[in-house]
């Protein structure tokens, strides 16, 4: 029986890692339902861009105040995470606050720097929960947050706090023990409210605790693959394989090219062009649904944290229209998880008769973009959600002809006089001699 | 334009010259009545530094960027074709251009499809005048006036350009007050993605009149433009704020052409 705590704990911690394994391994399997696309080129400035803007967080310091309190719970969850590391040495081997015995006195003061990040979170997150909950901030509020991704955020902020106070209870308990070797900065404050316990029962409270520690951040691993806050994880990939070129150049289609270049070559011969192959699906242009969209752009829809500086920076948005591009993404995401389950149930996909364009995003929020590169700016973690927009604008003008009927005579005008206006061409150095 | 003859690169190119640069006009600056006056200051700034351009004239068809973002791959494509086929027929190397959406599109996106040049706003190549001595600019008329700048997104965030347009603003003399959303961070105009020939969808502002004042809450004189769309949205916008008699909006290239009373 001396063994059963190990046991138990090797169970538990097996048991967790299995979980979250599945559930990386489903994103893992939708996000690579997306179409390929190649973003293997420039490893040294991608990995740059990984190191800036997912560990530096740079630009998250756009706005300072909420920069620097996001900079805080994301400094203590790396560095309180080194103790997760002693806490499941303990629990697998049955020793005690292992690292103490190499650490000597340092252990203490290690400790209790930790003790002191974790007050610091605990504060962080009131105010983020104040601000989210009693303060006014418009983003917080869109209608795309309505419900689920309400309590996301809220339930996140909980278990924090939760986890946070078993740390530096565990620890103020154990300090009243009669063979008590350590003494950490804030523990060693609230020590005091559990010093009338017996010397059994301030055992019992200080496993409890550690138990409760353990089973919550196992927990919490295995909650975010459900949660927007699977960013912790994604935002390191995602800045990885983010569109690092000009934000202004949109990608051209090669298989347009092709025609094109067939069509303008006089000498070139109509029979030429290989016909597609016998029962190959002939090559939509655009995106209709999740699963013709890259696989980057799955992969941002996974990363979004749903903080919506996008959408705030939107000028759509900001006056009144429905595009919302945090929506875009939260749309993308719940479709190709849609589409997931759908696999999952069926073998394949079968089909259920929605799309992403139509059922999830509509025609009036597509055409109000005015691509100005505003939401890409904001993303903290380099999400881009004017790529997936301007995707659906080629499968709903190349493929519906459905643009809306202004935008149709702009480009007939295009076509015909070679300016998006009705004048002749031959008119266009008329303001020379004018 | 009486003093000076803009060649098209057809005449140039007959009589065996080939000019420094070619000055890409775009559809707004050929057709548009507001941004033809753009056209205009920047030819006389060209003119009056000596450079040696010339234009395509009836040979230039839109760049296809509307055709684009309206999502209408094949038709960009199209035109895009076109453009090169007459641009690599003259052997351009360089061009200049005062329109955005016709910088970021020949400079972004024609490479691949066989056009590769070096492509500048006229913000930029105006600078390299500037720095080279050919251009001289003083403050002139503008010395010491209150202005502000709208960042068009197409040389801003598309293209990471915005000292470029301040450090000619700089040479002007004037007082530069920025708006409270600006560079990295400036509004659009809501003229880009194609909104320029549509009517926007359904909402409680314009984006154009939320820009504007943001652009009248700086209490400038002069708002400052470096995009015919931009600069057609702005105007509509001080108009509609009913602000038209105190506040101008002017092109950069206006801004330096009135300021050496060209
Ligand atoms: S690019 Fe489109 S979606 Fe993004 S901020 Fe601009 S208008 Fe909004
Ligand atoms: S796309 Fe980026 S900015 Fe927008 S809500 Fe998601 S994480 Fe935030």
């Amino acid at each position: 029986m001396q063994f059963l705590p190990n046991l138990i704990f090797l169970a538990l911690l097996g048991g967790a890692i299995f979980w979250f394994s599945k559930n990386v391994g489903r994103i893992r399997r939708n996000i690579l339902l997306g179409r390929d696309i190649d973003r293997s080129d420039n490893p040294a400035g991608r990995r740059a861009n990984m190191l800036r803007v997912a560990f530096g967080q740079s630009k998250m310091q756009a706005r300072p105040i909420a920069g620097f309190l996001h900079f805080i719970i994301y400094a203590s969850f790396l560095i309180i995470n080194i103790e997760v590391l002693e806490i499941i040495i303990d629990g697998i081997f049955g020793t005690h606050r292992f690292f103490a015995h190499y650490l000597g006195s340092a252990y203490d003061i290690i400790i209790s720097f930790f003790e002191i990040l974790a007050v610091a979170t605990i504060i962080t997150v009131v105010i983020f929960w104040w601000r989210r909950n009693v303060g006014k901030l418009d983003r917080f509020h869109k209608p795309e947050m309505k419900g689920w991704p309400f309590k996301d955020a809220n339930i996140i902020l909980y278990i924090e706090v939760g986890l946070m106070f078993a740390l530096l209870n565990m620890n103020a308990v154990e300090e009243n023990f009669a063979s008590s070797e350590h003494s950490f900065i804030v523990s060693h404050s609230i020590a005091p409210l559990w010093s009338g316990l017996s010397e059994n029962a301030l055992h019992f409270m200080e496993r409890f605790f550690w138990w409760i520690h353990i089973a919550g951040i196992l927990a919490f691993l295995n909650y975010l693959p459900f949660s927007k806050h699977f960013h912790i994880i994604l935002a390191f990939p995602n800045t990885y394989y983010a569109n690092l070129e000009s934000k202004g150049k949109f990608a051209n289609n090669s298989t347009v090219t092709k025609e094109v270049k067939l069509m303008m070559d006089p000498s070139a011969d109509p029979f030429a062009a290989p016909a597609p192959e016998d029962g190959a699906p002939v090559e939509k242009f655009g995106a209709k649904d999740a699963m013709d969209l890259s696989w980057v752009n799955l992969l941002n829809a996974y990363t979004c944290t749903e903080c919506g500086r996008c959408t705030s920076e939107c000028p759509a948005n900001l006056t009144g229209k429905r595009l919302s591009p945090r929506k875009i993404m939260m749309d993308t995401r719940d479709r190709i998880d849609e589409i997931g389950k759908n696999i999952e149930a069926n073998g394949e996909f079968k089909e259920d008769g929605k799309t992403l364009l139509g059922d999830y995003i509509t025609q009036e929020e597509l055409w109000a973009c005015t691509s100005c590169n505003a939401c890409v700016q904001a993303c903290p973690v380099d999400i881009d959600p004017l790529n997936i927009i301007m995707q659906l604008r080629n499968f709903a003008t190349m493929e519906e002809s459905s643009a809306p009927a202004e935008l149709n005579a702009m480009m007939t005008n295009v076509e015909n006089n070679g300016a998006p206006w009705p004048f002749s061409q031959m008119d266009r150095a008329n303001w020379i001699n004018e | 334009m009486t003093t000076f003859t803009v060649p098209t690169l057809a005449q140039m190119n007959a009589s065996g010259e080939a000019p420094e640069v070619l000055f890409w006009v775009g559809c707004a600056g050929s057709f548009d009545d507001r941004a033809k006056k753009i056209t205009k200051a920047m030819a006389k700034i060209l003119h009056h530094s000596g450079v040696s351009f010339a234009v395509l004239g009836t040979e230039e068809g839109c760049t296809g960027d509307p055709a684009k973002r309206a999502g209408n791959e094949f038709l960009f494509q199209m035109q895009a074709m076109m453009n090169i086929e007459v641009l690599n027929g003259y052997g351009v190397k360089h061009i200049v251009t005062t329109c955005p959406h016709c910088f970021n599109t020949l400079k972004n996106e024609y490479p691949e499809l066989g056009g590769e040049y070096k492509v500048e706003h006229h913000s930029q190549f105006l600078n390299g005048l500037l720095k080279e001595g050919r251009l001289k600019v003083e403050g002139g008329q503008f010395r010491g006036k209150k202005i502000t700048f709208h960042d068009p997104c197409y040389l801003g965030r598309a293209n990471d350009e915005y000292e470029a347009p301040r450090a000619l603003l700089e040479k002007l003399d004037v007082e530069l007050k920025e708006m409270r959303r600006c560079k990295q961070n400036g509004l659009c105009c809501g003229a880009g993605g194609a909104q320029m020939f549509k009517e926007a969808e359904k909402g409680d502002a314009e984006i154009n009149h939320v820009r504007a004042d943001e652009a009248l809450e700086t209490k400038a004189e002069i708002v400052v433009a470096g995009c015919p769309f931009c600069n057609t949205m702005l105007t509509d916008g001080v108009k509609n704020r009913e602000k038209e008699e105190e506040v101008q909006v002017l092109d950069l290239a206006e801004m330096i052409a009135l300021s050496e009373d060209l």
